[in-house]
C-alpha cells in the first residue's frame, strides 16, 4: 500500500465530482489519453518496421537456402553424370578399338578389365553377349559364361539404342550393381554383339556420401519410378520406394519444399541425370537450414520487447510528470481564484457593515446626547439630583450606547481592513480584538484563553485585516480541536532583532504525524464530511507568507498543537506612524 | 473664558441636544443645520472652534471644510462623523482639520478638544497680532 502511495501521482486522487469548477480538467483522463496517443504513435511505426524487417530477413534467408541447395544438387549431379559418362565412354572406346574377335579372346578381355579396373575403378566384370542373348565371353568373379540373357529388357534396349545404363539391381548374383552396355557390330559378319560391364555401386555410393550435408541432410539417387538406388541415411532402404513425390522431367535442377509423411518439412533439390534412369535427390531439413533465422528472430524479438518496455516507461513517466505539473498549476489557479473570491466577498461584507454602522451611528449619537442632556439636567437642577434610580437608569442608557458604539466601530474597523494597507500594529490590541469576536463561544464552552503578551513588545508594521484573519483562523482551529473546558494560550515575544514570534497553543486533540505535512495543502481536511473546506490553514499560510512571515506547527496527538508564526518588524514608515497618532 | 463654538449637523435632535449640553458647560454655542447657514454663520462671526459633521446633504463635510479653511485658515475645525473611514479621516487631516471624532462621541472628550482648539486659536491670533505689531514697527520706524 505504501509502495503504491509512493508511486501514485498527486493528481490521481482528485475527486472531480466533489469540486466541480475547482479543477478544469479530468486529470486521469488526460493522463490516459496522453499515454494512449504517445504509445500509438511510437509503437505502431516500431511494430511495422519490425514486421517488415522480420519478413525481409526471413525471405532472404529462405532464398539463400534454396540457392545453396540448388548449387549442391547441381554439383553432385555433375559429379555423378561424369562418373557414369566416363565409364560409358571407356566402354565405347574398348568396343570400338578391339572389335568382336579380339574381345572373344578371354586373355584380351582380362587385360582390358584389369587396365580398366586400374585406371577407372568400379568395374567388376566384363562380358560379350551375342545378339541372341548368350554370353560368349566373360571375365569376372562369377561363373557367368554361356548364360542366356535373351528377352531381357536391357539387351533389347542396348541393341536398338547403341548404349545403355541400367538401374541398380540385384540380378543373378544377389548384390546391388548396375550395368553399362555397348553395342558392337562385328565388322566381319555384320552381326551385332553387346559389350557389357558391371559397375560395383560402392564407388558410386561414395560420391554421394562424400557430400557434406549439415544436420539431417541426405543425398541419394532414385530411378524414374521413385525406387531408391543408393543408400539413404533417412529415407529408407535401398530398393524401397521413396516417400517423396518425384517431379516431372526437367533438364535443370529444381528445388522444392516438401513435407514427408511425418509432417517434417524438407528443402529438396532434384536433378535428372541425363542418359541414365537416375534422379539425384538432395534433402535438407528446412528447420535445420532456418536455424540462423531462429537466432535473428530471437534478437529481433528481444530488441522489440526491450524497446517497447523503455518507450512505455518513458511515456508513462513523461505523461505523469506533465499531468502533475498541470495539476499543480491548476491547483494554484484554484487557490488564487478562491482567495480572490474571498477578498471580494469580504469587501462586500465590509461595505454592507460600513453602511449599517454609519446608519446606526447617527441615531446612536442622538440617544447619547439625549441621555447626556438628561444626566446634565440631573446634575445641574436641584429637584432631580437626589433621584438616584433615575440617574442609574440614565447611566445605563449611556453605557449601552457606548457598547453599541463599540460594536459599530468594530464593524467599521472590519470594513476598513478589507483594503490592503500596512500600519503599525500593537499586537496586544490585535489579539484582544480577535478574542473579542470569540469570547462568547469561549465562555459558553468554558474555554480558558490565556494571553502572555509583554507590554514592551514593539509595534510592527503589517496589514491589520490580514493579521486579524490569521489569528482568528488559528484560534478558531484551536476551538475546533479541543473539547469543552480546554485551554488556549496566545504568547508573543521578540525573537531577535528584527522578528516577532507569536504562538497559539491549545491542548486539543493534536494532529497525527501523517497529516502534519499536508495541513497547509489546500483542500486537505479531516472534516470534509462535516463541511470542512480544507482551506482555513492554507489561506492562513498564504496570508502569513504574503506578510513576509513564516509559519510552523508542532503537535502531539492527544496533548495539543502549537502554531508558531514569525513576523518581521519592518522599519516604521513615518506617514503610517503619524496616522496612528492622529486617528487612533 | 467662554468658548465660542459653531455646531454644524443636519440632524436637528442631535444639534439641539448637543448645543444645550455644551451651553450647560458654559460655552457660547451657535448652530447651523445646512451648509448655507453654516457659511453665513462663519462669515458673520468669529468662532473659537467649529464642530462639523462629515456627511451632510447638499455639500459634504469635506467640501465644507475646504470652504471654511479657504476663507479662515486659522479656524479650528473638529470633525464629527458616524462613518469613521480612515480615508475620510486622513483627507480631513490633510485639509487642516484639527481633530476627528466618531459618533457617538463622549461629551467630555469633545469639550476638552474644543478647549484645546480655543487655546490653539488664541495662540495663532496672538502670533498674528505680534506679527502685525512687528510689521508696524518695521514699516513705521519712527
Amino acid at each position: 500500500m505504501a509502495m503504491i502511495d509512493r508511486f501514485k501521482p498527486k493528481f490521481w486522487d482528485t475527486d472531480n465530482a466533489v469540486s466541480p469548477g475547482r479543477s478544469l480538467f479530468n486529470y486521469r483522463r488526460i493522463w490516459r489519453l496522453a499515454i494512449l496517443l504517445l504509445t500509438v504513435v511510437t509503437l505502431v511505426p516500431l511494430l511495422v518496421l519490425t514486421f517488415i524487417d522480420y519478413n525481409v530477413t526471413r525471405y532472404s534467408l529462405e532464398s539463400e537456402n534454396l540457392m545453396r541447395t540448388a548449387r549442391t544438387t547441381s554439383n553432385t549431379r555433375r559429379t555423378v553424370a561424369y562418373f557414369l559418362n566416363s565409364r560409358d565412354k571407356a566402354l565405347e572406346f574398348v568396343a570400338n578399338q578391339n572389335g568382336v574377335d579380339s574381345l572373344r579372346n578371354p586373355a584380351t578381355l582380362k587385360g582390358i578389365l584389369d587396365s580398366m579396373k586400374h585406371s577407372f575403378g568400379g568395374f567388376v566384370d566384363l562380358g560379350l553377349i551375342d545378339s541372341t542373348g548368350r554370353q560368349v565371353a566373360y571375365i569376372g568373379p562369377y561363373q557367368l559364361l554361356g548364360r542366356d540373357y535373351s528377352g531381357q529388357e536391357w539387351l533389347a534396349n542396348t541393341l536398338t539404342r547403341g548404349s545403355y545404363t541400367s538401374d541398380v539391381f540385384l540380378g543373378y548374383r544377389d548384390v546391388p550393381h548396375l550395368i553399362i552396355a555397348q553395342r558392337i557390330t562385328d565388322a566381319r559378319t555384320g552381326k551385332d554383339y553387346v559389350l557389357r560391364a558391371t559397375l560395383d555401386t560402392a564407388q558410386f555410393n561414395a560420391i554421394l556420401s562424400a557430400i557434406d550435408l549439415p544436420g539431417q541432410g541426405d543425398a541419394f539417387i532414385v530411378n524414374h519410378h521413385g525406387v531408391i538406388q543408393t543408400p539413404s541415411r533417412h529415407r529408407g532402404a535401398i530398393f524401397s520406394h521413396v516417400d517423396l513425390p518425384i517431379p516431372a522431367y526437367s533438364e535443370i535442377t529444381s528445388v522444392q519444399q516438401e513435407t514427408d509423411r511425418h509432417g517434417m518439412e524438407y528443402t529438396v533439390g532434384y536433378a535428372y541425370i541425363e542418359g541414365t534412369p537416375f534422379i539425384l535427390l538432395v534433402l535438407k531439413k528446412t528447420s535445420e537450414l532456418m536455424k540462423p533465422w531462429e537466432t535473428v528472430r530471437m534478437e529481433l524479438l528481444w530488441m522489440l520487447v526491450v524497446s517497447i518496455a523503455v518507450i512505455l516507461m518513458v511515456i508513462v513517466g513523461v505523461a505523469t510528470y506533465m499531468v502533475d505539473k498541470i495539476y499543480l498549476a491548476d491547483q494554484t489557479r484554484a487557490r488564487a481564484l478562491h482567495q480572490m473570491e474571498h477578498t471580494n466577498r469580504m469587501a462586500s461584507i465590509g461595505r454592507l457593515a460600513a453602511g449599517v454602522a454609519h446608519e446606526i451611528n447617527n441615531p446612536l449619537a442622538i440617544i447619547n446626547e439625549k441621555a447626556g442632556l438628561i444626566k446634565d439636567l440631573f446634575r445641574f437642577k436641584e429637584e432631580y439630583s437626589h433621584d438616584e434610580r433615575l440617574l442609574a437608569n440614565v447611566d445605563s442608557i449611556i453605557a449601552s450606547v457606548e457598547r453599541c458604539g463599540r460594536i459599530t466601530k468594530r464593524l467599521l474597523g472590519f470594513a476598513r481592513h478589507i483594503d490592503v494597507h500596512v500600519e503599525p500594529i500593537r499586537f496586544k490590541h490585535l489579539a484582544e480584538e480577535v478574542i473579542s469576536f470569540l469570547h462568547k463561544e469561549a465562555e459558553y464552552r468554558s474555554i480558558t484563553i490565556l494571553m502572555d503578551i509583554p507590554e514592551d513588545l514593539p509595534d510592527f508594521i503589517s496589514d491589520r485585516g490580514k493579521l486579524q484573519q490569521i489569528f482568528l483562523n488559528l484560534v478558531n482551529n484551536a476551538f475546533q480541536a479541543m473539547s469543552d473546558g480546554g485551554h488556549i494560550a496566545i504568547t508573543a515575544h521578540q525573537a531577535g532583532g528584527d522578528t516577532l514570534t507569536f504562538e497559539v497553543k491549545d491542548d486539543g486533540c493534536g494532529i497525527p504525524e501523517a497529516d502534519r505535512k499536508r495541513i497547509f495543502d489546500p483542500f486537505f481536511s479531516t472534516k470534509k464530511k462535516t463541511g470542512g473546506t480544507g482551506l482555513g490553514l492554507s489561506i492562513t499560510y498564504g496570508l502569513v507568507q504574503e506578510l513576509g512571515g513564516s509559519m510552523s506547527v508542532e503537535s502531539t496527538v492527544g496533548k495539543g498543537t502549537t502554531f508558531t508564526i514569525t513576523m518581521p518588524i519592518k522599519a516604521t514608515p513615518s506617514e503610517a506612524r503619524k496616522n496612528e497618532d492622529t486617528v487612533g | 473664558m467662554t468658548e465660542k463654538v459653531l455646531l454644524i449637523d443636519d440632524e436637528v435632535d442631535f444639534l439641539e441636544n448637543l448645543s444645550e449640553r455644551m451651553r450647560v458647560r458654559g460655552m457660547d454655542v451657535s448652530t447651523a443645520q445646512t451648509t448655507d447657514n453654516a457659511i453665513d454663520a462663519v462669515e458673520s462671526a468669529e468662532y473659537d472652534a467649529i464642530v462639523l459633521d462629515l456627511q451632510m446633504p447638499g455639500m459634504n463635510g469635506i467640501d465644507m471644510l475646504k470652504v471654511i479653511k479657504e476663507r479662515h485658515p486659522e479656524m479650528q475645525v473638529i470633525l464629527l462623523t458616524g462613518q469613521a473611514t480612515l480615508e475620510a479621516g486622513i483627507e480631513a487631516m490633510k485639509l487642516g482639520a484639527m481633530d476627528f471624532m466618531e459618533k457617538p462621541a463622549d461629551i467630555n472628550s469633545l469639550t476638552e478638544k474644543i478647549k484645546k482648539a480655543q487655546a490653539k486659536k488664541m495662540l495663532i491670533v496672538e502670533k498674528k497680532a505680534e506679527g502685525k505689531v512687528k510689521d508696524i514697527l518695521a514699516s513705521k520706524g519712527w
